[in-house]
């Protein structure tokens, strides 16, 4: 036991717990920690905004289920992880930023390149702490781990004065093993539950992000396939479920399909877990699910009931309840309930028809490439395996309809928070936790705008993403919006003055190509995928093209507008 | 609806503001919070009472038990407790209201802790209720200033 600086300390302590990625951007405040990088096994990666940092790291944790980590240094540094961390927070995404501060004697003096960084993250984080005390800073990081870790996952800032980052002490005093998640079953009346899953008529399960969180795909599918049930998911579960089973109705809420939305509406039985009942899924609260009793199956205790009454809460992570409920179901059915098949198929026979009658559908045009058809062509050439990193908007809804994901951690999107920029980062970081894979961003001409000075990072060959820029000129989904609820008065959504991003792309040293025309479309994407580095392919989309299904905001979940008014003339 | 909630925090800095944040950031409102060290120096309690209807209550116990730093969150709804809350008053009083107003401080108990030719200021103790009559009955002397604690509160038994 020697002794070591707190800049080796914090370096020491993400080694011993795996680290061996992590995104940042020097300054002042935090040159001891960087000035220690190269003597430790930590690959680290320069992003052009802390932002950026944050969003790479949420894309690694996404993708590989391992904690991310960010640098940033004081001050606007640690003010530019905020938008990420609220990213995080909001997702329930496992990320541990390390900002570094003025040095304690500054502390509240208004130093250069201060900033409460603490106090601004209070609400962005699942917990910050700033540690004023070099023999506090150990034990402060293996917290922050725990913390991070300990039921719904989420972000931890941790804030480290300069002179704490050198000043010396002892190293290690606690345990160096690596630190778990710890799934465990809390409360809730499983047998009972289980009953009332298997004695309803009509039943739903509607599963999110906590099984992934959770690891808890199996248990999931081994539930949903005994039962016959079917099964929708929230944006963030898509692939916790496989989207090409037959038992899957797809996406739910704003813009789900048919058949979940009116699955739910006509429910008497809906099995919630891992989700948070979000104004996006449920729009108007009292018209969703107005008909059925609810197992909410959630390990955050405030999510039961938060927005929707659970007559039969289950506090636990998804796992181990998955396995008891499939247990008592199992258990339920054995004693012989003759009626239940028949019901099911009945059931099942109404959902078909939904299915039948609404299936999800666009119209080809000669001339313009339809945004849905890129997602498509893109489903086909990566046979639905690739890691698909989204930006927010209307590309990010056509992704989530049209690729069907067959496993958990092959779809990443921002969420809760919608953050604009988020696409490029995390599929920066996805691709870090994935050597090998192929990773996509599917990222709009706006959004991307946001954060696209992180190409930086896709000069070198390691970190091949390809970014598909879905560019209709415009900000599509807030289009759509004007177009449907504000008179069509289109108001700074007008994005012709963007730059030619095939030629900043070769600024970048990265290939490029533009293509705007149909019968070109499965060829550049063809080229795009077996491009040896990163590719940014300019695909020129039709800016007319609304996302359907569509619930208004604020209306009952199963008052869809199914298609385009104008586009209803091409029904057949 | 108003709740009181007794809540055990870490004696750190940012307790409060992270507290106080949960509530503003969740629409939740405060009547009243207090704040100070237990017997065990490490520990602060927090008596906070909110306005709100059952669900409120509940989102409140909830949301404040997932802070790191709180260490347990009692909510009265239920249990019975013991509360007070102190309450300093500043009056106008002359040689003809000092008298009147002294007897009605002596009724609740209360004690003078100053008086000069036009002022008097006085202290007392009680439930949030006690202490909401008193005011009442002297609020027609004129209250020129007057500072109270908010309720602090604990457990039966």
């Amino acid at each position: 036991m020697g002794e070591l600086t707190g800049a080796e300390i914090v370096l020491k302590v993400l080694e011993s717990q795996g680290i061996n990625t992590v995104f940042g951007h020097p300054g002042g405040a935090i040159l001891p920690l960087y000035d220690c990088l190269p003597g430790s096994s930590i690959k680290h990666y320069l992003v052009r905004h802390e932002q950026g940092a944050v969003h790479m790291a949420e894309g690694y944790a996404r993708s590989t289920g391992k904690i991310g980590v960010a640098f940033a240094t004081s001050g606007p540094g640690a003010t530019n992880t905020v938008t990420g961390l609220v990213d995080a927070k909001m997702d329930s995404i496992p990320v541990l930023v390390v900002s570094a501060q003025v040095p304690m004697s500054l502390i509240g003096k208004d130093g250069f390149q201060e900033a409460d960084t603490v106090g601004i993250t209070l609400p962005a984080t699942k917990h910050s702490d700033m540690v004023r005390d070099i023999n506090d800073l150990e034990k402060t990081l293996l917290d922050a781990f725990r913390i991070i870790l300990d039921r719904r996952p989420g972000p931890v800032l941790i804030d480290i004065p300069k002179d704490v980052l050198m000043a010396k002490t002892k190293y290690p005093r606690y345990s160096q093993n690596v630190i778990k998640r710890n799934p465990r079953f809390e409360s809730g009346d499983v047998q009972d539950a289980a009953r009332a899953l298997c004695e309803a008529k009509r039943p739903v399960v509607y599963f999110g992000g906590g099984i992934i969180n959770a690891d808890a795909s199996e248990q999931l599918t081994r539930l949903i396939r005994e039962l016959n049930l079917p099964a929708t998911s929230t944006l963030m579960g898509l692939g916790a479920f496989a989207g090409t089973d037959p038992l899957f109705l797809g996406m739910l809420g704003m813009h789900g399909l048919y058949p979940a939305n009116m699955a739910i509406y006509e429910s008497d039985c809906i099995l919630a877990v891992g989700v948070r009942f979000d104004d996006r899924v449920t729009g108007k609260l009292s018209a969703f699910a107005p008909r059925a009793q609810i197992i909410h199956i959630d390990v955050d205790a405030a999510e039961i009931d938060k927005n929707k009454k659970a007559a039969f809460p289950i506090v636990s992570d998804a796992a181990p309840a998955l396995d008891l409920l499939y247990e008592e179901s199992v258990k339920y059915l054995k004693e012989g309930h003759a009626g239940r098949e028949k019901s099911m198929e009945n059931w099942w026979g109404v959902i078909r028809e939904w299915q039948k009658s609404r299936p999800l559908k666009y119209n080809l045009k000669k001339d313009v490439i339809k945004p849905q058809q890129v997602i498509e062509q893109l489903y086909r050439q990566t046979k639905g395996d690739a890691i698909i990193v989204t930006d927010v908007g209307q590309h990010q809804m056509w992704a989530a309809q049209y690729y069907l994901y067959d496993k958990p951690r092959n779809w990443i999107t921002s969420g809760g928070l919608g953050t604009m920029g988020y696409g490029m980062p995390a599929a920066i970081g996805a691709q870090l936790g994935n050597p090998g894979r192929t990773v996509v961003a599917v990222v709009g001409d706006g959004a991307f705008q946001m954060t696209m000075q992180e190409m930086a990072l896709l000069m070198n060959k390691t970190v091949p993403v390809k970014l598909v820029i879905f560019n209709n000129h415009f900000l599509g989904m807030v289009r759509q919006w004007q177009d449907l609820f504000y008179e069509k008065r289109f108001t700074a959504t007008d994005l012709t003055s963007s730059p030619d991003f095939v030629m900043l792309a070769q600024a970048y040293g990265i290939d490029a190509l533009r293509v705007d025309k149909p019968d070109k479309l499965e060829d550049s994407v063809r080229k795009m995928l077996e491009s040896e580095g990163a590719f940014l392919l300019d695909i020129i989309v039709d800016h007319e093209e609304h996302v359907y299904p569509m619930v208004p905001a604020g209306a009952a979940s199963h008052d869809m507008i199914v298609q385009k008014e104008t586009d209803l003339l091409y029904m057949d | 609806m108003k709740h009181t909630v007794s809540v055990l925090v870490e004696n750190k800095s940012g307790v409060l503001a992270r507290v106080a944040g949960l509530f503003s950031g969740r629409g939740f409102n405060i009547d009243s919070l207090t704040v100070g060290e237990t017997q065990d120096p490490s520990m602060s309690r927090m008596t906070i009472v909110v306005n709100g209807d059952d669900a409120v209550l509940e989102q409140v116990n909830k949301q404040l038990n997932k802070l790191i730093d709180v260490v347990k969150v009692q909510d009265f709804k239920t249990a019975s407790f013991v509360e007070a809350e102190l309450v300093v008053m500043k009056l106008h009083s002359n040689s003809k209201t000092r008298s009147e107003i002294v007897q009605i401080a002596d009724i609740f108990h209360g004690k003078i802790l100053d008086v000069t030719d036009k002022n008097i200021i006085i202290e007392a103790t009680g439930t949030t209720d006690k202490v909401d009559s008193l005011i009442n009955l002297l609020r027609p002397y004129g209250i020129k200033e007057m500072a109270r604690t908010g309720k602090v509160a604990l457990a039966k038994g």
